[in-house]
Order: structure tokens, then sequence, then C-alpha cells
């Protein structure tokens, strides 16, 4: 099997924040009836985390569980792992009506580091992303620019965000972009 | 600039992040059905000025379809539900009902 590389291969980019290409990164979509237990039991033991609750991501030392949509679930692991994490829950949930698929090669992740990440991340998207609106532990799926993401603060100076490989240099590009120094409207920060 | 909670995620989602999907609660006739029925489902719409249902898509977001109720000369939002229902919930059309007066109510 070829060499599993991200996106952008750890592209860094230093401005008024630091993007960066966070590397392999495991990605399991789950879809699935989120009201049922054996499939918060199953969650939890791939990811080590509680189901996230409606917009909600939980993130832990073994992974995260982002919700995605009603029936859907964005499960982030170990990239080596994620195979055998989509075996594990499949075995876990056979005879429940789920669909649990790698999708890690399909994603590319990026992290935003610095005060004025909310700021970056507005200038590309409609969302509210003041504090009150747009909180720690909550993911936003929208758009930036004009592509699909979703995003997420682990504190006031982290942010991810994670976009479809194939549009992974562009979205990287969009943030450089509304990084450069000296341009941040610092409304947020 | 229109703003729309979707009912599933909650999310307070601006016009550009949504896909609008034209009038709701319109009765489908398929292909065993009259000519005027069929003409009707196809083609015939309300296009009132006042309350209006609409139907929009969360495109940008949970991907879920859903309902919403404004009005169309002042834009005023009215509400959104879920769109696992063939019409307005009660509330919404009492809500309506105590801002204008004068809407004749909900025909499907």
């Amino acid at each position: 099997m070829s060499k599993a590389v991200s996106a952008l291969q750890g592209a860094v980019f230093k401005g008024s924040v630091t993007i960066k290409d966070t590397g392999l990164q495991g990605m399991i979509t789950l879809r699935g009836d989120l009201s049922s237990d054996i499939l918060a039991k199953a969650v939890k033991a791939a990811t080590g985390v509680a189901m996230p609750k409606v917009g909600g991501i939980n993130s832990g030392a073994k992974g995260a569980a982002a919700w995605m949509s009603p029936d859907e679930l964005l499960l982030l692991v170990d990239h080596a792992k994620a195979d055998a994490t989509v075996a594990k829950l499949d075995k876990a949930l056979a005879g429940s009506h789920i669909l649990a698929v790698n999708v890690s090669d399909a994603r590319a992740m990026f992290s935003l580091e610095g005060a004025g990440i909310r700021d970056v991340l507005a200038k590309g998207s409609p969302a509210n992303l003041s504090s009150d609106a747009f909180k720690i532990g909550e993911m936003r799926r929208t758009r930036l620019g004009q592509l699909p993401v979703a995003f997420w603060l682990s504190s006031e100076k982290d942010a991810s965000v994670v976009c479809f490989r194939s549009v992974g240099e562009h979205v990287f590009n969009g943030l450089k972009n509304a990084a450069q120094k000296g341009t941040s409207p610092k409304y947020y920060s | 600039m229109l703003l729309l909670t979707c009912p599933y995620c909650g999310v307070e989602a601006d016009e550009t992040e949504l896909t609008p999907g034209g009038e709701a609660h319109i009765t489908r006739f398929g292909a065993d059905s009259s000519d005027n029925d069929f003409e009707t489902y196809l083609f015939m719409r309300k296009n009132p000025k006042g309350v209006h249902f609409e139907r929009w898509r969360h495109a940008y977001g949970c991907g879920k379809w859903f309902h919403a109720a404004r009005c169309t000369m002042t834009l005023e939002v009215f509400g959104t539900y879920k769109a696992q229902t063939f019409e307005p919930p009660k509330a919404l059309i009492n809500k309506i009902k105590k801002k204008r007066p004068n809407w004749e109510g909900f025909v499907k």
C-alpha cells in the first residue's frame, strides 16, 4: 500500500494566527439512530467520549465525537486505528440500521492557533462567531467562502477546521489570506 | 438578510447557508392522476403577499429539509418547524394569527 499523507503534508503558515495542516487524522462517519444506547456505548468504546449533544463535540485523549446531523456523527480517532475502529463499530452494532465508513483520506484538517481565530474564521463564514453564540465544545457546520467546512474551538486560542480533501489547498489558501498580518479587524478578540 | 433557525440543529443559519425549496405542503400527484391535478401539482403556486410557508434545506449544515413560515412582504420570520408533517404546527398558526389578524389561515 502507498504511504498515506495529509492534504498539505504538514504545511504551516504564520500570520495573525498560525495555521497548520494537522497531518494524518482518522475520521469515521457514523450514521444511525443517535438516541440508541447501543450506539452511544459503541461511540464511547471507539473514541472514549460520551455521545455529543446536538451541535456539540466531545473530545478526549483517545479521540472525539462530533454531532453532524440528527442521524450522523463524525468520530475522530488515530489515523492508523481508523479501519480497526470501523470494524469494531460494525461488530458492536451488528443488527442495527447503521453505517460506519472510514473517511480519513477524504478530508483535510487544519488547526488555527492565536488570539484572533474568531476573526479569521468570520472573514469566510456567515456563522455568528461571537463568544455568546459559538462556544467551546460546539461544532459549527457552515461554509468558508463557498466551501463546506466544519469548525470548533478547543480553547479561545485554538480552533480546528475540517473540510473535504479535494478543496483542502483552497481552504488553506483562503485561511492564509484571511490571516495576513495586520489585517485582523479585532472584532472578536 | 434572511436568518432562519434550523429546527434540527438549532443553528441560526444565514440565507447563504440554505437552499430554498419553494412552497411547502404541496400535495403530490403522480403519474396516474388527472391532467388537472398533475398540472396543479407541477405548476400552480400560491405566491401570496403576506404569510407564506416554505421549504428550506440546511445545505451547508446538517443537510436536512425543514419548513419556515414568513411574510413575503416584510420578510418577518414567524417560525421554522421540522418537515415530518403535513401542515404547520397549531402553535405557529396561532402565533401568526395574533400578528396578522386578517390572515385567512393555512389553506392547503
